[in-house]
């Protein structure tokens, strides 16, 4: 008797699962039906599958040249936060005066600027340097990174700092003893010993700056250089709302967040755990 | 080693990023202080003229303004609840012994994984195709119309996405929570006949205020600044019945192009965001048990 109730709350929770998912569902199965169908029965199984409204969709989203720019823009911000940010965080903890303090504490406090308080001023910022300075500041992947940077830079500051301070120094001591230099004593001892926390922060940077919509569409004017979000912004914004055509371009975007989920979960799940203890 | 060689390491490893730093966020947030001060239209050969106080009392007469904070302070108050309601549920079916945990945990976080805008689309179709349909099948069309075209329902269509969002998110951090509380506490109340309820009540709410104080601090600034599920779902209709904080920023600077009196409102948003926040994590933080 108990046995078979552990079954029946094992399929119940199952069920509910699903349930929850179900919107995902209802996209996958309206990508594939032709439009008679779909305002026939907007919950029925496709009677027959077309990839005809994917092709549609991938052509008029640009969708690889979006996926190679969201690709390009998320991995190169990502490495360049982790490197930057984990040697400041290490200097901040190893140096021990009021300076460092100074600039950690500052680092802590703009977390609590949110990002409509600095976008107007920013591109005004960006748009001195690029007409001064003559540095393509607007429109380009490299100012967007450089943005990006800049924007994550706070929280894995404060991410490696905090794990920093649990690592103990003598290792360090003796391999300057040695008469290895602070890079060496950097790169060859203290980042490997960082590798939790250094998971945790490409993690939630990974899925923040993937899915960023606002930043890019006031940085980014060319059609060319569009990410995801944004070719599906216009997707959305260009055309009258073909349903179906419109079910296979969100199917499309999610693909690739599908296979990271799949590839990384234990990961992503141990990183957001992480990362939340703040 | 010298004094001097210390310091031109120490300049070596934190200069690049506090130079990327300043410029993207300790510069645009001294000069946006004084852009809120300024009458500008954002055309650079146009005069920034200043204007003292004048943009703040402005704002405080915007009717549109003062109704998308109503809006948002409503969408926050319902999202926390239903977010943490959802999240913690979530995280104590998945804690069970129960064989399909894994496979509901996986389910129940994915979402999150998606961009805010993204969902926002998927859920369009829902609240309108999906619905219309539901409510024309099942006769229980009093549930199943349109939100979107209706002014507080779509409010609530907002919350939806947003719950459907974060609940896996809360759920990972109450799970890490649930996982940190001893075996033998749990086993010992057993024995002493505590209920279920009791259980709850007594020893797992209690040694989860930790975990409460953060899943209401991402859910209160996360729901305050919601812009992308707005766009996507509603773009603040219908007749601006859900133009929430962020997106009457957005669009009194670079819709109605007055930058000015935008800043302003940016700077009293950020007052706002960094007191509430603030003032959530010592409240809570003060009512955390200590093991």
């Amino acid at each position: 008797m108990k046995k078979t109730g552990k079954w029946l709350l094992d399929i119940v929770l199952l069920l509910f699962a699903i349930v929850f998912l179900s919107p995902v569902f209802i996209m996958l199965i309206n990508s594939f039906k032709d439009r008679a169908e779909l305002y026939e029965n907007a919950l029925a199984f496709p009677s027959s599958f077309s990839f005809e409204y994917y092709k549609s969709a991938m052509e008029k989203m640009n969708f690889f040249t979006a996926l190679g720019n969201s690709l390009y823009v998320t991995v190169v911000s990502v490495i360049l936060v982790i490197v930057l940010a984990s040697m400041t965080a290490w200097m901040l903890v190893r140096t021990d005066n009021k300076l460092s303090k100074i600039i950690f504490f500052t680092f802590v406090a703009t977390m609590l600027i949110p990002f409509q308080t600095l976008m107007m001023p920013l591109m005004q910022v960006m748009d001195w340097i690029r007409s001064n300075l003559h540095i393509p500041m607007l429109n380009t992947h490299e100012g967007l990174i450089y943005m990006n940077v800049g924007f994550t830079s706070s929280m894995a500051v404060f991410l490696y700092h905090g794990f920093i301070k649990s690592v103990p120094v003598a290792l360090e001591e003796a391999a300057t003893l040695d008469g290895c230099s602070k890079l060496g004593v950097f790169w060859r001892i203290v980042f490997p010993l960082l590798k939790n926390i250094t998971v945790t922060v490409a993690i939630l940077n990974v899925i923040a700056l993937w899915n960023d919509y606002l930043l890019p569409s006031l940085t980014l004017s060319d059609k060319g250089l569009r990410t995801i979000p944004l070719s599906t912004f216009y997707f959305f914004g260009e055309f009258t709302i073909v349903w179906n055509q419109a079910m296979a371009g969100l199917t499309l975007t999610i693909i690739p967040v599908v296979i990271f989920y799949i590839f990384a979960q234990k990961y992503i799940i141990k990183g957001i755990a992480a990362g939340a203890v703040k | 080693m010298s004094k001097g060689k210390d310091k031109a390491w120490f300049a070596l490893f934190t200069v690049p990023l506090l130079f990327i730093f300043t410029t993207v966020v300790i510069i645009p947030f001294i000069i946006g202080i004084y852009y809120s001060f300024v009458q500008w239209d954002g055309i650079p050969a146009n005069p920034k003229v200043f204007v003292g106080m004048d943009n703040y009392v402005q704002i405080f007469q915007d009717e549109r303004f003062l109704s998308s904070a109503w809006h948002t302070v409503q969408f926050t108050l319902l999202a926390l609840v239903c977010v943490n309601i959802l999240g913690l549920g979530f995280a104590l079916l998945v804690t069970t012994k129960l064989r399909s945990r894994n496979a509901a945990r996986t389910m129940f976080f994915m979402p999150n994984l998606i961009g805010g805008l993204i969902l926002g689309y998927i859920w369009q179709f829902i609240f309108t195709d999906a619905f219309s349909f539901l409510g024309e099948k099942t006769g229980l069309g009093s549930i199943f119309f349109n939100w979107l075209l209706h002014p507080q329902f779509s409010l609530y269509a907002i919350v939806v996405v947003f719950t459907w969002q974060l609940a896996g998110y809360t759920m990972i951090i109450y799970i890490a929570g649930i996982q940190g509380i001893p075996d033998e506490l749990m086993e010992a109340a057993k024995v002493d006949g505590a209920s279920l309820w009791q259980r709850l009540k007594s020893i797992v709410f209690p040694l989860l205020m930790p975990s409460f104080t953060i899943c209401l601090f991402l859910t209160l600034s996360g729901a305050f600044k919601i812009y992308d599920v707005n766009l996507s779902l509603t773009k603040g209709g219908p007749n601006n019945a859900t133009e929430m904080f962020a997106m009457n920023i957005f669009n009194e600077i670079f819709a109605y192009g007055n930058y000015g009196i935008g800043q302003a409102k940016a700077i009293i948003f950020f007052l706002i965001v960094a007191g509430l926040t603030l003032t959530q994590v010592i409240i809570t933080k003060r009512r955390e048990v200590q093991m």
